[in-house]
């Protein structure tokens, strides 16, 4: 046997979990600090001509998308349905992955919003809104209509979250 | 029925369009339905397909 360096998975599916603190923060209290509960994230969409990416740190209405009509869509977003917690596995001794998806798609019925939206927020609205991630898609428009995430299988490779070493 | 800019209608007195796009980052399909030349329904199904990933790694000691 050898000792391998490798930053280990199950370490990355923790960070996701909020078990590791490695300075002072604040964050909004949750019910107790030994079994935290989990947080409440939201997905908002956001017209094309917005900017949110990687600089991106936390929800905002600017850019989000707008009713045309209608009420279909509400400021902030749906709430993201979060059945399964972070899953981690070691593909070698030096690489693994951890990795997260939401549990059920992201849907808005009775729809319509005629100006181009193509990318969704995720982000966690019990701390504060802080943002997760951006993801991109073809320009939609809707229109009396439903619009439709759909999520990715949630494994190592198709994950809509991952965090990887290699 | 179908749900349009004019309320609920019946299939039947709508031109339906249908389209799909499959690439490495998404599969999307939609449904237009038309009246008249105007576009009265438009839906989208998104399937997103790449995933946002972070790299880690362990630094070494010299």
């Amino acid at each position: 046997m050898a000792n391998t360096q490798s930053m280990c998975t199950s370490f990355m599916k923790e960070l996701m979990l909020a078990q590791h603190q490695f300075g002072s923060s604040t964050i909004t209290s949750r019910t107790s600090l030994t079994a935290p509960t989990t947080d409440t994230f939201k997905a908002a969409l956001y017209f094309a001509s917005a900017t949110v990416n990687a600089a991106t740190t936390a929800y905002s209405v600017t850019g989000e998308v707008t009713n045309t009509s209608g009420s279909g869509y509400t400021a902030g977003g749906v709430t993201v349905t979060n059945a399964t917690a972070p899953l981690s596995t070691n593909t070698t001794a030096t690489a693994g992955v951890a990795y997260w998806t939401p549990s059920a798609s992201f849907s808005w019925s009775a729809l319509t919003v005629t100006t181009a939206f193509d990318a969704v927020l995720v982000y966690n609205s019990t701390q504060s809104n802080k943002a997760v991630s951006v993801h991109t898609f073809g320009s939609q428009t809707i229109t009396s209509g439903t619009f439709t995430l759909t999520m990715p299988t949630n494994d190592t490779t198709n994950a809509l979250l991952r965090l990887s070493t290699t | 029925m179908v749900l349009t800019t004019k309320g609920e209608m019946d299939e039947s007195l709508l031109e339906k369009r249908e389209g799909s796009v499959d690439n490495e980052i998404e599969m999307t399909t939609w449904v237009e339905y038309w009246l008249d030349g105007e576009l009265v329904h438009r839906s989208a199904h998104v399937t997103l397909k790449k995933p946002v990933t972070f790299g880690g790694e362990a630094a070494a000691f010299a």
